[in-house]
């Protein structure tokens, strides 16, 4: 009899251990799940405004129809102001600089936004349309102070060119996007004006920072502190990670030369970890889409394409332009397939970062986004919950694997880096 | 399809992203190069340094211990080989000894026996003599009481003379 209770305590036990776990996860999945579902019956009610078929009139009239795709985007796209909840924003400082009229400086909640990051007032000719500020590019829109516009829509011209229009007075002005340079080919281009402020996903690169260097400045100084002692605490944590790169990555291609460049790869790898795990936080501080945004994967992958052709060696570069052991006609296709490769391996980094990160928050969405496509937009209660019986599977799944890609990928980057500036600085020794 | 691309915004390189990207991933960078990463490297190398240490101290102390020991173990051979053969030492010469002195015991009794025996003869011949002297003397006695008694008696003479000259012989 005894035994059977010393078991059945034990098996409590167990079930305790394991309600540590299970129930923050379920309740943390709960909250997400919220937090996108409240999101999404915004995008359903209030979002989608078209304007009506007459060009002359221009008014604001609710389409029914729920997009998961424009839903999807909305929520991975870089904002000038942080969603927290309902309508509540966290501000964010803004500088805005247009060459016709100058720097604009304002913080992103005097555009006062209400309906899924719209602001109902334009100020000096800007606007905030879903989280994104955006200039009026059109004549006759008063483009000093403060004003009060009616709503945004979308407009199709007769080439099947889309533009975002703001409604004023009861007339349609154009929208200017905020340049970037992808030279038209993705919908953008150099505009009226460009935007250099403190964006959702500098606040989150920033936090992320601020994180990081709290946790590891903890860490170094427990080193100090509790020299010749096991480590403990965040040490503890740190520590397998920071070894398992160095020891992993760092040593077995940079060989004797990896303490010059262990700061550099240390950096890549916990940036980029830190944002994808914050990236994968649902709500705030969380839900900054960073490490998935091609600016900033463009950025990590040019910096590591200079520190490669920086610390490139005379073999190396003998290797690019004139490959030795080969005969002549060869280096005639094989020196301009090595030139292409000094791009095309920065490239490849810059796109399989951003193409996975990006990739699984769209999936989440969308699956979270069955609720609304088998509740029809909230007309059938039955299929939501339909919906929702598919969705929360489905996306705990999607949160595993994310959370997978978040570690495979920064290691991926990381090591990558770390075998190309292995064969930029490697000495050879034997001719092929 | 255009749609699509419109709105997908996160491909599109923006300036300020890229700005302030660059300038936070250099900070990062710089900072936690500085102040964490570097720190931690060299406390980590450090530490690995110290664990070997420690490692070939304590191989070399074990090995020193072992060396100590079959030290020890030589020295208590030696020893105990030291002692086995004085003790054999001791043995042979308490053997040589008793014997030695058995050897000269019987060489000295030899010796006396030998004086005894020469002595007895020297005595016994001197006996002897002395014997041979008094019989001599006490024949010449007899003869002359002999001569004395018997010459006046002829026959009864010689047969005296002859009755001695038996004892005489015969005692002899």
């Amino acid at each position: 009899m005894s035994k059977f209770v010393a078991i059945l305590k034990k098996r409590y036990k167990r079930i305790i251990r394991m309600k540590k776990f299970v129930v923050p996860f379920i309740c943390l999945f709960v909250i997400m799940a919220n937090t996108f579902i409240v999101e999404g019956a915004e995008t359903h009610s209030e979002e989608l405004k078209n304007a009506t078929h007459n060009h002359d009139e221009c008014s604001c009239h609710h389409e029914e129809k729920y997009d998961p795709g424009a839903s999807a985007f909305h929520h991975i796209a870089d904002a000038n102001a942080f969603h927290l909840f309902g309508d509540y924003y966290l501000p964010l400082p803004c500088l805005l600089y247009a060459p016709s009229k100058g720097f604009t400086f304002l913080m992103s909640n005097a555009f006062d936004m209400h309906h899924h990051g719209s602001g109902t007032k334009a100020i000096d000719g800007y606007v905030m349309v879903h989280g994104s500020i955006m200039r009026v590019k059109q004549e006759g829109f008063p483009m000093d102070g403060e004003v009060e516009v009616t709503c945004y829509t979308e407009k199709e011209a007769a080439d099947g060119k889309v533009t975002y229009q703001v409604v004023y007075d009861e007339k349609c002005y154009e929208l200017d996007k905020k340049t970037s340079y992808d030279g038209g080919i993705m919908g953008g281009g150099v505009t009226s004006f460009y935007d250099f402020g403190m964006t959702k996903n500098v606040f989150t690169m920033i936090l992320a920072f601020l994180i990081l260097f709290f946790l590891f400045r903890k860490a170094a100084v427990s080193y100090i502190t509790r020299k010749g002692q096991a480590p403990k605490g965040v040490q503890a944590v740190i520590e397998p990670l920071f070894e398992f790169i160095r020891n992993e990555v760092a040593i077995p291609f940079l060989g004797s030369k990896y303490e010059k460049y262990l700061p550099y790869l240390m950096s890549i790898f916990f940036f980029i970890l830190g944002l994808n795990l914050i990236g994968q936080l649902p709500f705030f501080p969380g839900s900054g889409n960073v490490t998935g945004n091609l600016s900033v994967t463009l950025v990590l992958a040019v910096i590591a394409a200079i520190i490669t052709n920086f610390s490139g060696n005379k073999h190396y570069w003998q290797h690019v332009f004139n490959m030795p052991g080969v005969p002549w006609p060869i280096k005639f296709i094989l020196t301009p397939v090595e030139l292409f490769g000094l791009f095309i391996k920065p490239m490849t980094l810059m796109l399989r970062l951003f193409a996975n990160i990006t990739a699984g928050h769209i999936v989440i969405i969308i699956f979270v986004s069955l609720i609304f496509i088998f509740g029809q937009a909230g007309e059938n209660l039955g299929g939501s919950i339909l919906g929702g019986v598919m969705a929360v599977p489905l996306t705990l799944f999607m949160m595993a694997i994310e959370l997978l890609v978040a570690f495979v990928q920064a290691f991926v980057f990381c090591i990558l880096t770390s075998s190309y500036i292995g064969a930029a600085i490697e000495e050879h020794h034997e001719h092929h | 399809m255009m749609l699509f691309l419109a709105d997908f915004s996160v491909i599109r390189p923006e300036p300020g992203l890229l700005i302030w990207t660059t300038l936070i991933f250099l900070l990062f960078w710089g900072l936690m190069g500085k102040f964490a990463f570097k720190p931690i490297q060299n406390a980590l190398k450090e530490r690995e340094q110290d664990i070997q240490n420690s490692l070939d101290a304590a191989k070399k102390a074990k090995e020193e211990i072992s060396s100590l020991q079959s030290h020890n173990e030589n020295l208590l051979k030696q020893a105990s080989e030291e002692r086995a053969a004085i003790l054999k030492e001791a043995k042979e010469a308490k053997e040589s000894i008793i014997s030695e002195a058995r050897e000269r015991a019987k060489e000295e009794a030899q010796k006396i026996v030998q004086a005894a025996k020469v002595e007895i003869e020297h005595q016994k011949m001197e006996m002897l003599t002395n014997v041979r002297n008094d019989i001599g003397l006490l024949s010449i006695e007899i003869a002359e009481k002999l001569i004395h008694q018997r010459l006046s008696d002829k026959q009864e003479s010689l047969q005296l003379t002859q009755k001695l000259v038996e004892e005489i012989r015969f005692e002899n």
